[in-house]
């Protein structure tokens, strides 16, 4: 095991965080207040309660798990994108370091920071509605596990793209609508019956039921099938990792 | 200047050195064996035939040829950037896919781009390469690179703000940061002023003496000639020869007995036809070009059958062939 070089890669990206921490923590900050306002206070106004929680209340888990899927996969493409790009690569790749570490290292930079974004956000949202954490550890897991399976899935899209614009693509086109129409914001039971069993194929839909029943001990889908879920996309992710380094697809010629 | 890298600031390395008997066995053992390697990229084009390759303990060897033939490819498999398609490398014994983390940590890469992180400092990239190696940190060793590279003052400095020159004597001090043995150094002087050029010859001796193997690639002779204790020259992925400096220029020298002629020959007499031999300057230069190697250099036949000719010179001097045209004959006669 290469301690020390798990160390500098974890450092290096992290001291790469650090130095946008700023903008960082500032734009979640924003957009998470922007969200309250336009959600909670104007449809919130509206809708009031859902499942018995304040509709503000409600979106909280939502508004975290969006920002927790978009910042993991954001972080860990940008992280291993960049040094392909640059070409600084070649020295990861001559270096005696297993692919496990490389992945670990990377993957664990980019799940920390997203970690602590969810928890800003969760801090910020605490200064709008009263919040109420049912089961704590719970929350942890499922913060923890989303970070890390969609960091791995960041750190996949930065080995697959080949241009910043498939950088971009993947969160964009993919997971912010996944996000958005995963339950973020409503409850699946607010859905026709129709669009409630196609919803049920939206991976997202399960990391967000999940999450919200650790707060509040309401669900869309169960908790264990929730777990369940989470646990296959790690297990996906970890396999095309896997084979990327196995192959050495898009990292050696 | 560059400070000169001290031996007493690195670890013996090589079984007993100093040892006359062992120095000779370890030489015999090749740090790097290079056996049937061939490279074909993912388009089919072939990059590496056959290579087959020995480094010596020690030694500074270098890779001559002209751009293409292969030799970025051939460093980057010994590395393990690249996957060579076919065959094996040893480095000091381990293979370099079995047992990739002993190969990796006796080798220091100097790639031929300048391929840097803008926005860390000088001083926590270099630091960032020991850690990468498993070095546990050392302040004492960084700084003593980055004073030796003349990096010191820089070293708090983002590394986008250094010079074309600063970031390649930044990139050797990433590849010193963990004390390697061996060194690649991959067209170290492409692009380069001749101060650093001089600069950078002196830091490879000063490395050699130090005990690092090392191994550069350049397309410029007078490099290789100047530097190398043995030359491999390669050409379209195959490497055409491999010599020590000095027996290479011996044995392919050409030298060059030029006569300068009383009266101007408008032609050369029948008589001399048998001899290689070339009119210059308005028939005033006889230029004779023989083998330093062969049995006999035909020098006294030839000045003989001038006399029976009635051809008087003046003067003579003789001129030995350099590494480039030994380097030229060979590329223009390979596959
Ligand atoms: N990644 C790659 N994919 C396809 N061809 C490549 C790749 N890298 C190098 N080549 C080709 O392989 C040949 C050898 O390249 P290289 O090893 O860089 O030569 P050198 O370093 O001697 O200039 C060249 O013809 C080059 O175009
Ligand atoms: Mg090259």
């Amino acid at each position: 095991m290469n301690v020390p070089a798990m160390r500098a890669i974890y450092k290096f990206e992290m001291a790469r965080t650090g130095r946008t921490l700023m903008q960082s923590i500032i734009s979640p900050v924003i957009s998470t207040s922007l969200y309250f306002v336009v959600f909670g206070a104007a449809i919130g106004a509206r809708i009031q309660q859902v499942e018995g929680i304040s509709y503000g209340a409600f979106i909280v888990p939502g508004l975290i798990m969006l920002s927790l899927l978009t910042q993991s996969i954001s972080n860990a493409s940008f992280g291993i994108y960049f040094p392909r790009f640059t070409g600084t690569i070649y020295e990861l790749l001559s270096a005696p370091v297993s692919y496990l570490e490389i992945v670990v290292s990377y993957v664990g930079a980019a799940a920390t920071k997203s970690m602590i974004l969810g928890i800003i956000i969760l801090a910020t949202a605490g200064l709008f509605v009263p919040l109420k954490i049912a089961h704590p550890v719970w929350m942890i897991v499922f913060l923890v596990l989303t970070a890390v399976t969609f960091s791995l899935f960041g750190f996949i899209i930065g080995i697959w793209a080949d241009g910043f614009e498939k950088l971009q693509l993947v969160p964009l086109l993919i997971v912010t609508p996944l996000t958005f129409l995963g339950g973020s914001f409503y409850s699946i039971d607010m859905l026709p019956p129709f669009w409630q069993t196609v919803t049920l194929f939206n991976p997202v839909v399960y990391l967000i039921s999940g999450f919200r029943w650790s707060f509040y001990e309401i669900a869309d889908v169960n908790v264990a099938v929730s777990l369940g879920m989470t646990a296959l996309f790690l297990t996906v992710f970890l396999a095309i990792v896997a084979w990327i380094f196995t192959t050495g697809y898009r990292l050696k010629a | 200047m560059w400070r000169r890298i001290n031996s007493a600031a690195r670890k013996g390395t090589g079984p007993g050195r100093g040892d006359p008997s062992a120095e000779r066995s370890g030489a015999r053992q090749a740090v790097i064996a290079v056996s049937n390697v061939s490279k074909a990229y993912a388009a089919g084009f072939k990059a590496l035939k056959n290579v087959n390759l020995d480094i010596r303990r020690g030694e500074i060897f270098a890779l001559l040829g002209p751009n293409g033939a292969g030799k970025t490819t051939l460093i980057s498999i010994v590395c393990g950037i690249v996957n060579a398609t076919e065959g094996n490398v040893l480095v000091d014994g381990h293979d370099i896919v079995a047992d990739y983390r002993a190969a990796r940590q006796l080798i220091g890469l100097v790639p031929q781009e300048l391929t840097t992180d803008a926005f860390e400092s000088v001083w926590a990239t270099v630091s960032f390469s020991r850690g990468l190696f498993g070095k546990s940190a050392n302040p004492a060793h960084i700084e003593k690179v980055l004073k030796d590279l003349s990096l010191w003052d820089k070293k708090d400095s983002k590394v986008m703000t250094l010079s074309g020159g600063m970031k390649r004597r930044l990139l050797i001090a990433k590849a010193l940061s963990h004390e390697p043995n061996i060194l690649f150094l991959d067209e170290p002087t492409a692009g380069v002023d001749v101060n650093l050029r001089r600069d950078m010859w002196q830091l490879v001796r000063s490395l050699r003496e130090a005990g690092v193997t090392i191994i550069l690639t350049t397309h410029y002779i007078d490099e290789a000639e100047e530097m190398a204790d043995r030359i491999g020259v390669i050409s379209k992925g195959e490497i055409i020869l491999v010599e020590d400096k000095i027996e290479l220029m011996q044995k392919l020298g050409k030298k060059h007995l030029t006569l300068q002629l009383q009266h101007p020959l408008v032609e050369l007499p029948a008589a001399l036809a048998a001899y290689d031999l070339q009119l210059a300057n308005g028939g005033t230069e006889l230029t004779y070009t023989y083998d330093t190697q062969s049995e006999r250099t035909g020098i006294v036949p030839l000045l003989d059958r001038l006399s029976d000719a009635g051809i008087v010179f003046k003067d003579l001097q003789t001129t030995q062939s350099s590494l480039e045209d030994i380097f030229v004959s060979l590329v223009k006669d390979a596959p």
